[in-house]
């Protein structure tokens, strides 16, 4: 065959049989490398204090690896924070970011290849993770810490069946209007707070000839979470928190009256020709505007108002002045009246695959109050619920405005509700129906379809 | 060594690990071949030869083909057996019949038109002064991704509103408001499937230049005997065309057309870019990957693809045929 004589066949095959030992010599040193870096005991350098970190023994020379949805640019201030707990331990925190991390954890977890620890941003993919059987229950000191740091609500987020996994890391509000406080100051509008205001202030506008709003629900292929957002917010508004629970859980059904009002509430802004879309069309653009764009529209005198989360600041072009007496800010996206403050929110939650002393060690230290104030000194766009967290130490206004919007006592934290129910519904039939619904589908028929797809137990 | 490499080294490490266990294999293989002896040792030595892609064909496609198939009987969770249920729900429910239907227009539409404009250049372009120039005009969409070329299309389909302050940026509208007329939300408007036969003018647009390459090459192929006995009888260029340009290249114009009606089926990245599946425009692969990913829907996801399977079966097997008689 091929023209090879015996002789220079088995030749071949001498080489081939070589390789084969080749290969597993070089996987025996390619499996483990024992990083020996950074496990210097220049601890006190660190500015904190390591012996809290004493009880998990030694731990030098170990490692953590870490597995994340959070990528470039900011994974850096992640990465910046855990130094001193690196210096403190001798541990070294190995980072993985992944743009897929939502799809990705599930598949590693299946397939036994998970992660020490990962940053999970919905419960529902907790509850998920959780139920792969790979996961482990957080340590006494983690639960204690949150019980000390976070509210009750904070706490079963993290909870699965009775047993707590995973203490919160991050925060993000969603329940803001962002608007330019200039052209507040200019023409004399004040920042409503009730619901009864916000419409006013709407009708007020609109009546000078502007789209008071503007709005886009386009994000890709997840287009439509937007308006769930705005769904959700006007639920805990319209029906309360109770009520919002219950809705969440499937204890009432997603075609209830209470959630078809809340539909209809949302629908007095959204498909409103009146209201919308400053700068970008008629209500039918609200589905085709990506949100990130839609916001902008504010900046250039085309709308006045765009309810979205905190962590849009980060949208703004350079230059543009977030604050109070800046181009533009945000206001808390006012309750039923001034007394009740229903806040709807997300944030991570860190999971553990792992219960080696090393990975409870790194879980304590991400739920401490010294944590959460060292991330916030390293970075800006990102708050913490965590109540130890001084609001001085976060560097942007925004920053501080979430900040004291989540610890405000009056504050009734809600999770993003799409991100808890399940992903048939959550971000599936939820986003589609809300974006046929923008398009003109009515509210009877969006709420019927949402409750068939939940899935059948 | 299976483990997830992270740096480059690692990466380096583990590609040349991959080289050297295939040279392993190899050997393996070629050491054996070599110890065959005997009269029937060439048959011996060809099976000995075809094992390694039979193994890898059964592991990395008829089982998980079929894993899929009994999967397709399961529900979201792959945990309880719902017999045909998924299957009812796929030729039932509103939305996934809206789905099966844009896949017969995209079908229907896509490789004749694709295949059409393909054949007319590649017959215009024939022997002309500028004809590399020409073809390389319409091969160059080929080379960019879907993806890429769902984002350059989304440009020219762009909407901005009719308002004295705000410009059209998108080519399409802009031009309706050059002759007059209103701007139209493009993507969104499903009358008329409008927005469907918009994202089928893209994959056409990347289409054509495989279509044309081929049957090119297929044209140039007619012996050239033929085509001058045909002048010589004094033929017009239109019964040039049907008499003999079009039997010559038949089989040809079979195999583009089942290629790209294979490849329609599977349209994905277009919409997936374009509109994400919203106001009514998915196909079977873009439901596919939404009920997989983000429904996480196992089962419904495993029946829409054995419904794909199904779907393109005979169209190979009419294709693998067709080559056949060729050859």
């Amino acid at each position: 065959m091929f023209g090879l004589r015996g002789s220079s066949r088995s030749r071949v095959a001498l080489a081939g049989a070589l390789g084969v030992g080749l290969v597993f010599s070089l996987a025996a040193c390619g499996g483990d490398k024992d990083k020996d870096s950074g496990s210097t005991d220049t601890a006190a350098a660190a500015g904190i204090d390591c012996s809290q970190f004493s009880s998990f023994g030694d731990l030098k020379g170990k490692t953590v690896s870490i597995y994340t949805g959070i990528v470039t640019p900011e994974d850096t201030p992640h990465k910046k924070s855990y130094e001193p707990f690196e210096k403190c331990t001798g541990v070294t925190v190995k980072y993985e970011g992944d743009k897929s991390f939502e799809t990705q954890v599930l598949v590693r977890a299946k397939a036994g290849n998970p992660p020490d620890v990962a940053f999970v941003p919905q419960p529902g993919l907790l509850q998920q993770l959780v139920a792969t059987g790979k996961a482990v229950e957080a340590p006494k000191e983690v639960s204690d810490n949150v019980d000390k740091w976070w509210g009750k609500d904070w706490k079963a987020y993290g909870t699965v069946d009775g047993k707590f996994y995973a203490a919160p890391l991050g925060a993000n509000v969603k329940s803001f209007v962002w608007y330019s406080p200039k052209e507040f100051a200019d023409k004399g509008y004040t920042v409503p707070t009730t619901l009864d205001d916000l419409k006013a202030l709407s009708d007020k506008i609109a009546a000078t000839g502007a789209k008071p709003w503007c709005a886009g629900i386009g994000s890709g292929d997840a287009t439509g979470w937007p308006a769930t957002d705005w769904v959700e917010d006007f639920v805990l508004r319209t029906a309360g928190a109770e009520t919002y629970d219950k809705w969440v859980k499937h204890e009432i059904p997603f075609n209830s009256p209470e959630i078809t009002a809340a539909f209809d509430a949302v629908g007095g802004y959204l498909k409103n020709d009146k209201y919308v879309n400053g700068g970008l069309g008629d209500v039918k653009s609200v589905a085709s505007t990506t949100f990130q764009d839609a916001g902008l529209q504010i900046l250039e005198g085309n709308c006045s108002l765009h309810r979205q989360a905190s962590f849009y600041a980060a949208n703004f072009p350079k230059g543009t002045k977030i604050g109070k007496d800046g181009d533009i800010f945000a206001f808390y996206l006012p309750g039923k009246d001034a007394s009740t403050k229903p806040v709807l929110g997300g944030g991570e939650f860190t999971l553990a695959f792992a219960d080696r002393p090393e990975v409870k060690a790194f879980q304590y230290y991400l739920s401490t109050d010294t944590w959460a104030n060292i991330k916030a000194k390293a970075s800006t766009g990102w708050v913490s619920a965590n109540k130890g967290l001084q609001v001085s130490n976060l560097s942007s206004e925004i920053d501080r405005l979430s900040a004291e919007t989540l610890q405000d006592p009056n504050a009734q934290f809600r999770f993003d509700g799409s991100d808890m129910m399940p992903a048939a519904v959550g971000s599936n039939a939820f986003w589609k129906q809300a974006t046929a619904w923008i398009t003109g589908q009515d509210t009877t028929t969006t709420v019927n379809n949402i409750e068939a797809a939940w899935p059948k137990k | 060594m299976f483990q997830t490499a992270s740096t480059t080294p690692e990466k380096l490490l583990q590609m040349l690990s991959a080289l050297l266990l295939f040279a392993a294999v190899l050997g393996v293989v070629l050491f054996f071949a070599s110890r065959v002896r005997g009269k029937r040792s060439d048959n011996w030595v060809g099976y000995l030869y075809l094992l390694p892609v039979v193994l890898l064909l059964a592991v990395g496609l008829v089982y998980p083909g079929l894993r899929t198939i009994y999967q397709s009987f399961f529900d979201a969770s792959g945990k309880a057996f719902i017999g045909v249920d998924n299957y009812k729900t796929i030729f039932t429910d509103g939305d996934l019949l809206t789905v099966l239907g844009n896949t017969v227009v995209w079908v229907l539409i896509v490789p004749p038109l694709a295949t059409g404009i393909g054949l007319i250049y590649a017959i215009l372009v024939d022997k002309s002064r500028f004809e590399s120039f020409a073809k390389a005009l319409i091969f160059l969409p080929m080379a960019i991704s879907m993806v890429a070329a769902g984002v350059i299309w989304k440009f020219m389909y762009e909407y901005r509103p009719d308002q004295a302050t705000v410009k059209q940026i998108g080519l399409i509208n802009q031009v309706i408001v050059w002759l007059g007329g209103k701007p139209v939300q493009l993507m969104i408007t499903d009358t008329g499937k409008l927005n469907t036969l918009l994202l089928i003018v893209v994959f056409i647009w990347i289409q054509a230049g495989f279509a044309m390459t081929i049957l090119s090459a297929a044209i140039k192929a007619i012996p050239d005997e033929i085509v001058e006995a045909a002048r010589l009888d004094g033929v017009s260029p239109w019964t040039m065309f049907i008499r003999i340009t079009l039997p010559s290249v038949r089989t040809t114009v079979v195999v583009v057309l089942t290629t790209l009606a294979i490849g329609t089926l599977k349209v994905f990245d277009v919409v997936r870019t374009m509109t994400g599946g919203n106001f009514k425009t998915s196909v079977i692969a873009n439901e596919f990957y939404s009920q997989l990913i983000r429904a996480s829907n196992q089962g419904l996801a495993a029946a829409l693809a054995v419904v794909l399977f199904v779907l393109v079966i005979p169209i190979i097997v009419y294709n693998i045929r067709q080559v056949r008689q060729e050859a």
